[in-house]
């Protein structure tokens, strides 16, 4: 059983390997979906545009195989950054693209209205997360811990049981949102140096 | 609330790390490795590299060594360098570049930016303006490592290149890097003015107080530098240290 790092042409995968490998795990980097049977993780990575990435996760078959592991094996699943976005219904970034649906909300755009210097999109760097309800997940981190982030698009969802933490950049946005197994973190742990290995191997004793 | 970032540059040249004055008289300081290392085991905020040689040898980037670099960092990481095409940027972004920095590229193809914040989002191109203030005042881009007027006025270059779908600007004074004399903060005010996006000042950062004026007269949203680390005592931590009990917030960890 290993941690499988779903490839679908979206992104840097290295470091997500290597920052789970130094937390313990066995790690394949995969572009078959044949091989979510073996995973005992599941970690949906990416960077770029929702609409590219959808259409990508469905000519490889990744759409099916993500939610029959995750909803039929209870397999855990995190997604990071884009990847957490793709979990959510509908995305509108450049248009309207349905997602995987995992977890109820829609993905929009971060908007500076008042062109605030404060509030610069894309939100890049280094902002805090106020945990909103007790999981294994963010067991351990110190309040308002800072992650790296690098996106213009927030999960958006009325959900408020789903969301584990929020952060706020002109608004407060969820930055790990969570339902049953199923998580997306909207940082980047894999570049968050401790705090990020900390939330890796959070995720890891999750079975 | 989003902290300001520190940021040491990390100019690279023929597999050694080196530091100019004025975009000139190269000094080897170390070599590359060991200085991502120590960066990475001091958990800094972010990281930038620039092959400053593969443009004059119009080369592409070294994946190789990118890949080989990005596998011990644990940081976020932005490479600059030769960047000329979509397909350098995504093969750069797959050797696990977070960010990529495109500078001379975007003179002679501005569309690299709109295509590759297309393709792979705008938060992951950085675009690199290097700017000469003239005798007069007046303010030039230059291209080619500072080689090549180009034309260009920073102010508009900044504007179109957001319109293109930058998602940060890196901004360097020619003459102030390496010299010491502290960030160029009227040319980055009138940038973090007329751009939504976030700025990164860079360019002759002396002490922490050089950087605690670009963050709050230059408005900019992260602060690079490379002599001060390079041949100070000086620390990103410590720059930390002073700017956050001057009010600035920073990370802590």
């Amino acid at each position: 059983m290993s941690v499988v790092i779903i490839d679908y042409g979206m992104c840097n995968l290295g470091s997500v390997k290597r920052a789970f490998e130094e937390c313990g795990a066995t790690v394949i980097i995969s572009d078959n979906p044949r091989d979510a049977e073996q995973a005992s993780h599941l970690v949906l990575p990416g960077v770029g545009a929702f609409g590219d990435a959808m259409k990508n996760l469905v000519s490889a078959g990744w759409d099916v195989a993500i939610k029959k592991n995750v909803l039929e094996q209870n397999v855990p699943l995190l997604g990071i950054c884009l990847g957490m976005q793709l979990l959510a219904e509908r995305g509108y970034e450049n248009g309207e693209y349905s997602g995987l649906g995992l977890i109820q909300g829609d993905v929009i755009k971060l908007y500076n209205e008042k062109l605030d210097p404060n509030f610069r999109v894309p939100h890049i760097g280094w902002n805090d997360v106020h945990s909103k309800q007790e999981y294994v997940l963010t067991d351990g981190l110190r309040p308002a811990t800072d992650f790296y982030f690098v996106h213009s698009y927030f999960f958006k969802t009325t959900r408020a049981k789903d969301v584990l933490t929020t952060t706020y950049y002109g608004l407060d946005f969820p930055s790990i949102i969570r339902k049953d197994k199923i998580m997306g973190v909207q940082f980047h742990p894999e570049k968050s140096s401790r705090a990020g290995f900390q939330i890796i191997r959070n995720f890891l004793t999750i079975n | 609330m989003l902290k300001a970032r520190i940021i040491p540059t990390i100019l690279w040249k023929d597999i050694g790390i080196v530091k100019g004055v004025g975009f000139n008289s190269w000094r080897r300081v170390g070599s590359l490795l060991p200085a991502i290392k120590v960066y990475n085991t001091r958990q800094v905020d972010e990281l930038i590299i620039v092959d400053i040689t593969a443009t004059e040898q119009d080369r592409e980037p070294d994946y190789e060594v990118i890949d080989e670099i990005a596998d011990e960092c644990f940081v976020p990481l932005t490479v600059g360098g030769g960047v000329k095409t979509v397909d350098h940027i995504k093969k750069l972004l797959r050797a696990g570049a977070d960010k990529v920095a495109i500078n001379s590229g975007c003179y002679t193809h501005p569309e690299v930016v709109s295509n590759g914040a297309n393709l792979f989002g705008n938060q992951c191109v950085v675009v690199s303006i290097d700017v000469y203030k003239h005798t007069d005042g007046s303010y030039e881009c230059f291209k080619n490592c500072g080689k090549t007027p180009t034309g260009k006025c920073p102010i508009a270059w900044a504007k179109e290149m957001e319109a293109r779908g930058a998602g940060e600007l890196l901004i360097t004074s020619i003459l102030n890097d390496g010299a010491m004399v502290g960030y160029d903060l009227d040319l980055i005010k009138r940038i973090t003015d007329t751009v939504g996006i976030p700025v990164i000042a860079s360019g002759g950062a002396s002490d922490y107080e050089d950087m605690h004026q670009a963050l709050t007269i230059g408005n900019a949203s992260a602060v690079a530098a490379a002599s001060i680390f390079h041949f100070t005592e000086k620390t990103p931590l410590e720059a930390k240290q002073y700017l956050g009990a001057k009010g600035i917030l920073v990370r802590k960890f």
